[in-house]
């Protein structure tokens, strides 16, 4: 397993998109607290580019991975290996290499100018979300043989995620406007990862005064141990569920 | 620095001594061992006008009650001690002065306001140069007119609004000037109710558990240059008609209930060339008629100002917003208010003729910030994706947010204040 997995990650490292990638979010990262003099305010402008570009790029790359290297699997599942180990080591080398990618380019700005414990929980929110995607898009990619069909339902499902989601939130809560909303929509954040992922950050930094009685509400949650953990098991859902039915389909899949 | 205040003090206290005897009065001094040596005594043999010298030393004399005009003079700061009981200076007379004293641990009390100095109905009373420290109310005007509070440090260490009074607190008075103090720990930094033609000036009001300035029922009244920062809620000014507020800075109010200027109810007032820095919200306003809001600068606030439905002829000219997460928050569609010359940092417009007024609109209220004032809930959404590209939406096609409120004329550069 460990060599397959040392395998997939060179093998990425050569493809130079990751490279690219690190680079891109390194000047980003960079520019963005160079630009700001208040560094909360960098970690804020920082916070929508991590929400945005983290999750596509992580499921993008990983979809076009994983039909591109889909006659290496072939090999691999003639060979004497476990299926499951197969799918683990591409799982594991391609969240290593995007984690390892986000802590250079992003990390590594963010512990220079904010080394506070709001940055390290980025960091940590940012290979999270990094994982997660990993996780969807091979779920998404081990759904369907078409290349085409796959690559396509992976930016549906970053759309959904990072956009339509919102939409159906804020058209329930119109709907339901004469309700209180605070608690389910605690449980309704913790259906889409960008969305708790902003949650978590935004409630840890001075911004969330202007949240006003919702914010007052989730931060009553999220600030202690327990709701930060269980948002963060939330999270770790989020990697365990998409890898485990992708594993499952992969397992009984005639290839 | 230290050195010619100092002389100026000694100068112009020998300055009162002689004029006090040019007018046939007599100084009277209090010190330890001499024959008046609590100032009590010394009040209690003084005729009119004299002028009482105490020397440095603490002093337990409970409650000193001064009934007639005369001016006290501390030498080297000396220090009158309410003993955690007391109140400690009552005036109940005209043209008394109280200069360079310290007080401290006055009385607690929960029926009546005790103070470290109170004056009841009195004219003419000057307090000046004190240091108030650790006490429940600092100093406390009852009906008093034309009376001066100048350049003393109060400082007290409340910890919850019920069991601590006021810095300052005005009732019922007539011609103040607050002048140069600060105020700092206390429930209200200045308390204002029904005062009329005074001003407050210079003052710095921070880190009180309630509001650095509350204001109510006071006609006629300016303040001017004045800080208020890190207070609890910040400054609020309602009920009151014909305020000058110029010049004032307000400043890191900020909390889920902050605001650094909230007015309500207030009529034909002026707010000029304040600062409002950091604040979750830099005005509140509800019921404000016929008011300028001019030349102020509107910097990193959440919402610089939120302007009810409620205000009528609110002219907002001429003013800078840098940096607000939200430029204007409003809850209905009536505007009858003017947004017109003032400078928006997040104005996007452009300028063919070069006449430095952009030729498009500014629209400076967000379709996000009318989303949430219909439903607060939606804030779980703040700084999402989505909402970005609703703001984005709205400023091309305003659909959601009020037709009238923009300006028709913004500032292409920032007003140089």
């Amino acid at each position: 397993m460990r060599k397959v997995v040392k395998y997939v990650i060179l093998d990425i490292l050569r493809s130079k998109i990751i490279i690219g990638y690190t680079i891109l979010l390194f000047l980003i990262s960079f520019s963005v607290f160079s630009l700001e003099d208040n560094t909360a305010k960098g970690l804020l402008s920082l916070l929508n580019l991590e929400l945005f570009i983290v999750p596509l790029v992580s499921i993008i790359f990983s979809t076009i991975y994983i039909y591109n290297s889909s006659e290496f699997i072939e090999l691999l599942v003639s060979q004497p290996l476990k299926r499951k180990s197969i799918w683990l080591s591409l799982f594991s080398g391609l969240s290593t290499s995007l984690v390892v990618s986000f802590l250079i380019g992003s990390g590594l700005p963010i512990l220079y100018f904010e080394p506070s414990p709001t940055g390290i929980i980025m960091i940590l929110i940012g290979c999270m979300l990094s994982v997660i995607f990993v996780a969807i898009a091979l779920l998404a990619s081990v759904l369907t043989r078409d290349k085409a069909k796959g690559m396509g339902m992976a930016i549906f499902l970053w759309l959904y995620f990072a956009i339509i989601f919102d939409g159906l939130v804020l058209f329930l809560l119109f709907q339901f406007a004469d309700y209180p909303l605070e608690k389910p929509m605690m449980a309704l954040s913790a259906l889409n990862p960008i969305d708790l992922s902003r949650i978590i950050i935004l409630l840890r930094l001075d911004v969330s005064a202007l949240m006003g009685y919702t914010g007052a509400i989730f931060k009553d949650f999220f600030g202690t141990t327990t709701g930060f953990i269980s948002a963060l098991l939330a999270l770790g859902l989020w990697i365990a569920i998409p890898l485990y039915f992708s594993l499952r389909i992969f397992r009984k899949k005639d290839l | 620095m230290f050195l010619t205040s100092n002389l100026f003090k000694f100068i112009g206290v020998y300055a009162l001594v002689l004029f006090s005897q040019l007018l046939n009065a007599t100084t009277i001094h209090v010190a330890k061992g001499s024959a008046s040596n609590t100032i009590q005594k010394a009040i209690d043999i003084a005729n009119a006008s004299d002028t009482i010298l105490v020397s440095s030393g603490i002093y337990f004399e409970k409650n000193i009650i001064i009934d007639k005009p005369l001016t006290i003079i501390g030498q080297n700061r000396p220090v009158l001690d309410g003993e955690k009981k007391y109140e400690i200076i009552s005036i109940k007379a005209n043209h008394v002065q109280i200069m360079g004293f310290k007080l401290q641990h006055s009385g607690y009390g929960t029926l009546d306001d005790v103070a470290a100095i109170k004056v009841y109905e009195s004219e003419y009373v000057t307090i000046s140069d004190n240091i108030i420290d650790d006490t429940f109310f600092g100093i406390y005007l009852q009906s008093g007119k034309n009376c001066i509070i100048k350049n003393n440090q109060i400082i007290s260490y409340g910890e919850e609004e019920q069991q601590i009074g006021n810095g300052i607190h005005c009732w019922k008075c007539e011609n103040l000037q607050i002048i140069g103090n600060r105020i700092t720990g206390h429930r209200d930094g200045i308390y204002f109710e029904f005062v009329t033609h005074s001003v407050i000036w210079r003052n710095i009001s921070k880190k009180n558990i309630r509001y650095g300035l509350h204001f109510m029922f006071s006609n006629d009244d300016a303040y001017i240059s004045n800080v208020f920062s890190e207070n609890g809620a910040g400054v609020s000014v309602m009920f009151t008609h014909r305020v000058k507020m110029f010049n004032n800075v307000f400043s890191n109010n900020w909390g889920d209930a902050a605001y650094g200027l909230l007015l309500k109810e207030i009529s034909d007032s002026y707010i000029n060339g304040n600062k409002f820095l950091e604040n979750t919200s830099g005005i509140y306003m509800e019921g404000v008629n016929n008011t300028p809001v001019q030349k102020n600068t509107f910097l990193r606030n959440g919402w610089a100002i939120k302007i009810q439905a409620s205000c009528m002829n609110v002219s907002l000219n001429f003013n800078n917003f840098f940096g607000n997460t939200f430029d204007i928050g409003t809850n209905g569609f009536l505007v009858l208010n003017s947004f017109n010359y003032n400078y928006w940092d997040k104005y996007e417009g452009y300028d063919i003729n070069r006449n430095k007024i952009g030729d498009i609109a500014y629209r400076p209220i967000s379709m996000f910030s009318m989303i949430i004032e219909q439903n607060p809930q939606a804030m779980i959404l703040f700084r999402s994706i989505m909402v970005s590209l609703l703001d984005k939406t709205e400023k091309i096609i305003p659909s959601l947010t009020p037709e009238n409120l923009k300006d028709d004329f913004p500032l292409m550069r920032a007003i140089d204040l």
